[in-house]
């Protein structure tokens, strides 16, 4: 099951330039939320804040409070790799492991935490190609194909594997589809509807049809601020920041 | 087709043949020497090769006809083997520091470091070996030998190691990081081994380099002309047993040494293609 997300007063910089200004906001369990804005805005910084992977750029910090369930993953003594056990990341471009199989690909986040049981290794690739919606088409070439060989949408299928194989509670996406074709892209969306049942989803988005299509809310980022977060529908149809309109309006961005 | 685009697409024609014609012909320029020597030392050393030459050691007297080098090339295994237990280690886990883990003063430090022992002339690195571990064992010794071949190996391992995980996209580590793998088990399981197929050629020319080297083992390893496997006692080696035998007034110890030379290279040879061929099985790099 999905949890909530709860973030208060998050800042982050990188250097001495602050890219993301005291940003608040609620994403509801089992949900998907999308995050739009122009270029530079701070939304991909914004989600790589709610997993810990902001401060792995060099000169790259963050402060502030993100509650997931009964953790504040800035809290003290919160270790960084057990926050990303639990909120898992699809990155923009496809990045499968290039030396490893398929199957090896999907276990990794598993087997090189420590885990050994095969069977149950087994059983969790499986589930997690099915939801991913790959399996029927590697599961010939499970332990036989590269994770590289596979097609650019297949293996970014693969890596929304990988990530839902670990079994965390969130899924953040950053522009998960803006590398691949209109069909790939179509595939991964209705993914994305499915995954809300399980999972509550966090994407970053270009494509305001996108957004529209897969999510509930929306959150509108500029210059690094949080402008407007509502209803997907309330955003596009009848927006409260003049700034949010002229944006979806195309009127700049 | 009108007549200027045909002749535009007659000087592509020829201007593409030139540059393919060009750097096939760089190829085998640099091909040549290589052919050359092989060459070479096939037709000289092959009439001295023969079981005894594999099976013996050194005849008695200078210039007496008989005996091999079976000494020599266990030395040279004892040797190399000793340097690379030194060599690789270092100079893996250098190149991952300096990648994976620098980021300022130290980590250039490390690479100036590096670079420079790898201008240090190799008879240079021999006489610091002598110094350090010659003079205090009082002996001229296997270990020493191995001890400077394998500091010789250190700083080309690093940088290579350091060049070829440079060449992994951070969006594989990213990746790794993400899915709440540790660090250094992500640098281990994941970075490495996609680097591996380079990690692996940039130790192989090392070795391979340190393999020939004459220099550094006159002051440390000595020679020797009688069996020895001991680590703390003088051992023979391929190049200096090809170095003695080629500047001896005698014809056969001249036939010995071209031979000596062919077995050197073919033992060079023979390690490259089998360490290759064993990484290469699994995905090591492959499938992009």
């Amino acid at each position: 099951m999905g949890v909530g997300i709860k973030v208060e007063n998050l800042n982050a910089w990188f250097g001495k330039h602050q890219a993301l200004h005291s940003i608040n906001m609620d994403i509801l369990p089992n949900h998907a939320t999308a995050i739009i804005g122009p270029s530079g805005c701070g939304k991909s910084t914004f989600v790589r804040c709610l997993n810990r992977m902001h401060e792995t750029t060099p000169d790259a910090r963050a402060e502030g409070k993100v509650q997931v369930k009964d953790m504040n993953i800035y809290g003290d003594g919160v270790a960084p790799v057990d926050v990303r056990r639990r909120i898992g990341m699809v990155f923009q471009k496809p990045n499968p492991f290039p030396s490893m199989s398929i199957y090896d690909n999907v276990a990794a986040g598993l087997k090189l935490n420590g885990y050994r049981n095969r069977k149950k290794l087994d059983e969790i690739v499986e589930k997690s190609l099915r939801s991913s919606a790959l399996w029927d088409e590697v599961k010939d070439d499970l332990k036989k194909k590269s994770g590289a060989s596979l097609s650019g949408g297949q293996q970014q299928r693969l890596c929304i594997a990988r990530a839902l194989a670990v079994e965390p509670d969130v899924l953040l996406m950053d522009e998960p589809a803006s590398a691949l074709d209109p069909i790939s892209t179509s595939k991964i969306e209705d993914l994305i509807f499915e995954l809300k049942e399980n999972y509550t989803v966090v994407i970053v988005t270009h494509n305001m049809q996108q957004a529209a299509r897969v999510a509930e809310f929306t959150a509108f980022f500029l210059l690094g601020k949080l402008i407007e977060f509502d209803k997907t529908e309330k955003i596009f149809t009848t927006p409260t920041d003049k700034r949010t309109e002229d944006y979806i309006t195309g009127r700049f961005g | 087709m009108p007549e200027a685009t045909r002749t535009i697409q007659w000087q592509r024609r020829i201007a593409d043949n030139l540059a393919t014609t060009l750097s096939i012909a760089c190829v085998l320029l640099v091909m040549l020497p290589l052919a050359a020597i092989f060459i070479y030392l096939l037709i000289r050393g092959i009439g001295a090769l023969n079981l005894a030459f594999f099976t013996h050691i050194p005849a008695g007297g200078p210039g007496e006809p008989g005996g091999g080098m079976a000494n020599a090339i266990v030395g040279s295994v004892v040797i190399l083997l000793i340097g690379s237990v030194i060599g690789v280690p270092l100079g893996v886990g250098s190149g991952i520091y300096l990648s994976e883990y620098s980021r300022g003063q130290f980590g250039r430090v490390v690479r100036f470091t590096a670079d420079v022992l790898n201008g240090v002339p190799s008879i240079v690195i021999g006489i610091a070996v002598y110094a350090l571990l010659v003079i205090r064992q009082k002996h001229f010794s296997a270990l020493a030998g191995g001890v400077a071949l394998g500091i010789m190996m250190i700083p080309t391992i690093t940088r290579s190691t350091e060049e070829m995980l440079r060449l992994v996209p951070n969006s594989i580590r990213e990746a790794a990081l993400g899915l709440g793998i540790p660090q250094w088990r992500s640098t281990m399981s994941i970075t490495l081994r996609t680097a591996m197929s380079g990690v692996i050629t940039g130790v192989m020319l090392a070795f391979a380099r340190v393999s020939g080297e004459t220099a550094p083992l006159l002051f440390t390893a000595l020679g020797n002309q009688f069996w020895s496997a001991k680590l703390n006692q003088p051992i023979a080696a391929l190049p200096l047993q090809i170095y003695i035998y080629a500047l001896s007034p005698y014809d056969e110890w001249h036939r010995l040494a071209w031979a000596g030379a062919l077995v050197l290279i073919v033992l060079i040879v023979a390690t490259s293609a089998s360490v290759r061929w064993i990484a290469s099985r699994g995905f090591t790099g492959g499938g992009r």
